[in-house]
């Protein structure tokens, strides 16, 4: 579904990406762990748009959209839960959801509202509240539906687990799993490398701008390199 | 006491006017975060272009409509032209580009339209509306009504219109807009027509009243200004109640002390408002510096 070929990446003269190679296949939960600054963040800036690639080729679905618009992107189908939630805070709940539909393809908004409110009932109690009075962990859950509110194909998940008790990050991940049940690939990103390896079907391991290792997520987990920098064993 | 509610029509009429350009400023800062110093020029160019139109023998309405298209293209222009190709430069150096515009468009004006004082008909003839002693014409019940229309509108297009709240999204976190999808670019491209023409209605309505020629527009951005500064930067209901009270203050001021201190209380109330409440009336917390 999305392949991704010597994909490069710069802040000014300091390159982030150094030639990013990966492929998602239809369906699949894929996560990419690696440390702080390892470029997770810039990668997935870059697969969404609002980042420049500097040389590389981004396709997905057949079509290559290197130098497409972010616009376009979640058009096609690939949207983003960034890092931090990044929900509208002055917005009401009800209202950061559906903003989500702006590019929507397909039109029964009101079922996925309530799809969404069933799936994490606190949002429907406080919908009429301003986002920013949501604790860290509702605020997560706000920012993963209000992508889903654009119905994609590939969700990009930046880091969901940050800054929440280990309870809601149980929550926020068996939420993804569901996800994927229903057909929805997901890429995603993580500093909790223990968390997103033990549910993804692969994962990948980011170091310093490129890949380093690359293997289904259990393996990753027992693998010793793996395990030395980044799960503390 | 007619006196004072003499000095207080014509205080909210021009104030209702300064609420309008100070709205143009909220709308265009809440999208992109540049202090927009043209704005006063969409007023001129709504009240010069509606003279020009109408002397070349368009019924009125129309005349005014044409005007305000050409605002709104304006503005599409300068956005286009000048502040989208300076993207990534300081608020400081945006504010000087929006200065060098103004005085730009100044001198087109001078040179397409010409160096006179110029009016438009009252909309609804001349005769005063006695109220309690004091006399309302009733273009300043046009002005009134106008600015509460454009109050009305704007609530419903940001609060109930999903590309109206797309907007507001834009303005608190513009990089979460685009990964919902929002075209950030469209949205910066109608926030600029949409303030251009709320300019160009101001100075429509008011034309019959304060005469119009090409070099209005300096003082109404810096009156505009300040009521937007005393409100709150950013706020609309801030730019509302401060354009209210900045023409209040200068109608009571003008009336009570001197005509001739009638351009300083604007500034005034700018340097009272940055020493004691840098923030406005309304304002949100936490201050940038620049």
């Amino acid at each position: 579904m999305l392949e991704v070929e010597g994909l490069t990446s710069h802040y000014g003269r300091i390159q982030a990406l150094k030639g990013i190679d990966l492929e998602i296949a239809e369906g699949e939960l894929v996560a990419l762990v690696g440390g702080n600054g390892a470029g997770k963040t810039t990668l997935l800036r870059t697969l969404s748009g609002v980042q420049p690639a500097s040389a590389g080729r981004i396709i997905f679905r057949g079509r290559d959209i290197t130098r497409s618009s972010p616009v376009a992107r979640v058009g096609q189908g690939i949207c983003q839960v960034p890092e931090g939630r990044q929900v509208w805070g002055p917005i009401s709940v009800e209202d950061n959801l559906r903003l989500g539909t702006v590019k929507r393809r397909g039109s029964d908004v009101a079922a996925d509202l309530e799809r969404m409110y069933a799936m994490f009932p606190v949002l429907k109690e406080k919908r009429a509240q301003a986002a920013g009075t949501l604790s860290g962990g509702q605020q997560q859950m706000l920012a993963l539906c209000r992508a889903l509110m654009a119905n994609p194909d590939l969700l990009l998940l930046d880091e969901p687990s940050m800054g929440l008790a280990p309870l809601l990050v149980d929550q926020i991940l068996e939420a993804v799993l569901a996800l994927k049940a229903q057909g929805v690939t997901v890429f995603l990103v993580e500093q909790n490398a223990f968390a997103a390896l033990k549910i993804a079907d692969r994962g990948y391991v980011i170091e310093t701008g490129k890949i380093v290792l690359c293997d289904r997520g259990q393996t990753l987990l027992d693998n010793d390199r793996v395990k030395e920098a980044y799960l503390g064993i | 006491m007619s006196e004072f509610l003499q000095f207080a029509f014509s205080g909210i009429t021009v104030g209702a006017v300064y609420a309008m350009v100070a709205l143009g400023f909220t709308i265009i800062y809440n999208a992109s975060d540049v202090v927009n110093f043209a704005q006063g020029e969409f007023v001129m160019l709504g009240g010069m272009s509606t003279v020009f139109l109408a002397a070349f023998g368009l019924p009125l309405p129309l005349a005014a409509l044409l005007a305000i298209l050409i605002a709104a293209l304006t503005g599409v222009a300068l956005n286009k032209l000048v502040i989208e190709p300076a993207r990534d430069a300081s608020v400081v150096t945006l504010i000087i580009i929006t200065i060098g515009a103004s005085i730009f468009l100044r001198g087109i004006a001078q040179v397409i339209f010409d160096k006179q004082f110029h009016r438009l008909p009252s909309f609804s003839g001349d005769d005063p509306i006695a109220v309690l002693g004091a006399s309302l014409t009733p273009q300043s019940l046009w002005v009134l009504g106008g600015a509460a229309v454009i109050v009305v509108l704007l609530y419903v297009f940001f609060n109930r219109t999903l590309f109206g709240k797309s907007i507001l999204a834009t303005s608190h976190n513009r990089l979460a807009a685009q990964l919902v999808g929002v075209n950030v670019r469209f949205v910066l491209m109608i926030s600029f027509a949409l303030s251009a023409a709320i300019g160009a209605v101001a100075g429509i309505l008011v034309t019959p009243i304060t005469l119009t020629s090409y070099d209005v527009g300096t003082m109404l951005a810096l009156k505009g200004f300040a009521a937007a500064m005393l409100g709150g930067m950013g706020n609309p209901i801030g730019a509302v109640v401060g354009g209210l009270l900045v023409g209040l203050a200068e109608a009571l001021g003008a009336g009570y002390l001197s005509s001739e201190y009638k351009d300083a209380v604007a500034f005034v109330i700018i340097l009272a408002v940055l020493f004691f409440l840098p923030r406005g009336l309304f304002g949100k917390t936490g201050t940038e510096r620049v």
